[in-house]
């Protein structure tokens, strides 16, 4: 059954259309990341499932029934937003029931789920406290509580710890992936710019750019099988490398750049496309360095650049095909520039997109 | 520590954690003459006419026809503040400011809650509902900020009159508060705006509609802005003459008509004593409201206010 369920979904601000032709299935108790550089209509994806803004066209159903036009507090959703939001005047306990006594739950009902809410967050000797008296994390918490409180079935995460130090953030991360475990069978829906956060939580991610969904897979997909270009150059840090060349699928089949050409037998084309033009992508993590690259089906020497160390590792800038190269190699190994190193790595691991279309072939 | 213990005399001669010799500050500097000297001869230049209108109203008429305005008096008199208050004549009243006073209040505090109130709602309403056209009727509202009143004087006593509320407080207050609401409308939108959207978006997912929303939580959040406006409003509609002197009769005049009624009474000798009493004793209001809430008013303007 689905949870969430987007129909044919459109949405302009008078001349500028920002959602165009939109659907999208989310199943009951679904963690779904909706991922994105700014501006390509997550956050206002969000905002539509929640009712805060409305759609120009199309449907939207929560639970089978049709909330198109429903009033955000009729949808049986929780949100939690970037900024906490939370109301600063009211402690953390009227922050808490604030939508409870709106919806003239009983005081006893009130009281038991903000005790509730509170044990599962870590909050109980706060509930007296006002938000400016909280730190950024216990902030966020509280946030996450309110929606809690409500016993709904959709939480929606706008951006929910982007505005958190880089320590926070992980712990935070974590408590949201036990939450959803716990909760089990409320469906989420999580926006964010963070491709850490969207592989670490997601059940499937959905990429978007420019009001489109350009893939919609499970982490592992989205990593390994990018369906174009520009999934492909969005997940993963460092970035995949992108050599520019020609893919020759008569014969042998074989990708070509300059002075290097890779054999594709055990690549798995997914188009049936002749060839021609092609970015081969592979990525830093997947070069193998030094001896165990010999046994890789594709080796070479190549010069060593620039050498930029990370601590756990080291990514190394090179030259392959004619063009520019990293790879990423254990930090504990010593490589300076100007060295020349043996590198290696597995077609098979590739994606290789149309230049034209910039789609996986 | 040995370590320091060694360099430190040797270095100094005695061990100090400060650095050595007092902070040069010059209290005669030039630049603290010239700011000093120019706020003092802005402050005598303001306070020099107050100077004299509360000696004045404190000496009896012999000693003002003396001629010397900057002396203190010699024997100091409370009558013209009396006289000013109680027993000054206008037209066929001689109850002095009294009534005029006891009038301008109840025109002022009606006026400043009404306009306040519709104000604060309007403004929230243009900040947070984005309602279909709301951008044309704000324009239509700040443009009304800019058309002069002496174009709508007329039409208004039109209006007031097949109203029948014309000469009675009630319809002063109505003008006081449609006037009001141009910058108080834009004042309140401002302030509106500038608290965060997710607030507003929370709130209506935890199920607040309008009202509620307004109430709960942006009211609690708005005290600075709320005294700003209210200090505008009460000093403005104090010290307002035109519409008092159009909207109303000799009953009803307000304490400035009335202010004006005495003093620039044509019959008999000029009581400047009692002119300079009743001249302070209107101005006190404003005064007084100045005084209390200053410190929040600064606050509210420094909230971004006032910032386009």
């Amino acid at each position: 059954m689905a949870s969430v369920s987007i129909k044919n979904l459109f949405l302009s601000f008078g001349e500028v259309k920002v959602l165009q032709d939109l659907n999208l299935d989310i199943a009951e108790g679904e963690f779904l990341v909706l991922l994105g550089s700014s501006g390509c209509g997550k956050s206002t994806l969000l905002n539509c499932i929640a009712g805060l803004l409305d759609i120009t066209d199309g449907q939207i159903f929560i639970n089978e029934n049709n909330v198109t036009w429903e009033e955000p507090k009729d949808r049986g959703i929780g949100m939690v937003f970037q900024s906490y939001a939370l109301y600063p005047q009211m402690t953390v306990a009227g922050n808490l029931s604030f939508g409870l006594k709106n919806a003239g739950v009983a005081r006893a009902e009130i009281e038991k789920r903000i005790k509730r809410a509170a044990e599962i967050l870590h909050i109980e000797p706060l509930l007296e406290r006002k938000p400016a008296q909280l730190s950024g994390g216990q902030r966020q918490r509280v946030a996450i509580g309110r929606a809690l409180v409500r016993d709904v079935d959709v939480f929606l995460f706008d951006e929910p710890l982007s505005n958190l130090d880089a320590k926070l953030r992980a712990e935070l991360r974590v408590e949201i992936k036990r939450l959803h475990q716990q909760l089990a069978g409320t469906t989420m829906i999580y926006v964010t710019h963070d491709q850490i956060e969207a592989l670490t939580l997601a059940d499937r991610i959905a990429i978007m750019r420019d009001g489109a969904i350009q893939q919609l897979s499970d982490p592992h997909t989205i990593y390994n099988k990018p369906v174009n270009k520009y999934v492909a150059g969005f997940i993963g840090s460092p970035s995949i490398n992108f050599l520019e060349g020609d893919v020759t699928r008569e014969g042998a089949p074989r990708f070509a750049a300059g002075d290097m050409t890779v054999s594709l037998e055990q690549y798995e084309f997914e188009s049936d496309s002749s060839g021609g033009r092609a970015v081969f992508g592979i990525r830093p993590e997947h070069v193998a360095f030094g001896d165990p690259a010999k046994q890789s089906p594709y080796t070479c020497e190549v010069p060593v650049e620039v050498v930029e160390p990370m601590g756990s590792d080291t990514l190394v800038w090179t030259r392959l095909g004619g063009q520019e190269f990293r790879f990423r190699v254990d930090g504990q190994i010593t490589v300076s520039a100007g060295q020349t190193v043996r590198i290696g790595f597995d077609p098979a691991r590739a994606s290789i997109f149309d230049s034209q279309t910039e789609l996986r072939l | 520590m040995a370590d320091t213990a060694a360099t430190v005399p040797a270095v100094g001669g005695a061990a100090r954690a400060e650095p050595r010799g007092r902070k040069p500050r010059r209290a005669l500097s030039r630049r603290n003459i010239i700011i000093y000297g120019t706020l003092i001869v802005a402050a005598v230049y303001y306070l020099l006419p107050l100077y004299v209108m509360i000696v004045t109203s404190l000496k009896g008429m012999p000693e003002i026809r003396l001629g010397n305005i900057f002396s203190p008096p010699l024997e100091i008199t409370f009558e013209p503040w009396v006289k000013a208050w109680a027993t000054a004549c206008t037209g066929l009243n001689c109850d002095g400011l009294s009534r005029g006073f006891w009038n301008s209040v109840r025109i002022t505090i009606p006026s400043v809650i009404l306009s306040i109130a519709v104000a604060s709602v309007n403004g929230y309403a243009l900040a947070n509902w984005r309602f279909k056209g709301a951008n044309i009727f704000f324009t239509i509202l700040i443009i009304g900020a800019f058309i002069p009143y002496q174009v709508m004087l007329y039409p208004i006593v039109i209006i007031l009159r097949e109203i029948g509320l014309y000469g009675s407080l009630t319809g002063l207050v109505i003008v006081h508060t449609i006037f009001g609401m141009p910058i108080l409308t834009l004042l309140f939108r401002n302030y509106f705006s500038a608290i965060p959207e997710e607030l507003f978006k929370a709130a209506r997912v935890d199920g607040a509609g309008f009202w509620t929303i307004y109430l709960k939580i942006m009211l609690p959040m708005s005290l600075p802005i709320f005294v700003v406006a209210m200090i505008i409003q009460v000093t403005g509609i104090w010290n307002d003459f035109l519409f008092g002197v159009v909207y109303t009769g000799p009953e009803t005049y307000p304490m400035t008509v009335q202010l004006n009624n005495i003093v620039n009474s044509t019959q008999g000798v000029k009581e400047y004593n009692v002119n300079m009493a009743a001249t302070i004793i209107t101005g006190l209001v404003p005064l007084v409201v100045y005084f209390v809430s200053g410190k929040l008013f600064v606050r509210g303007i420094a909230a971004g206010a006032v910032k386009g």
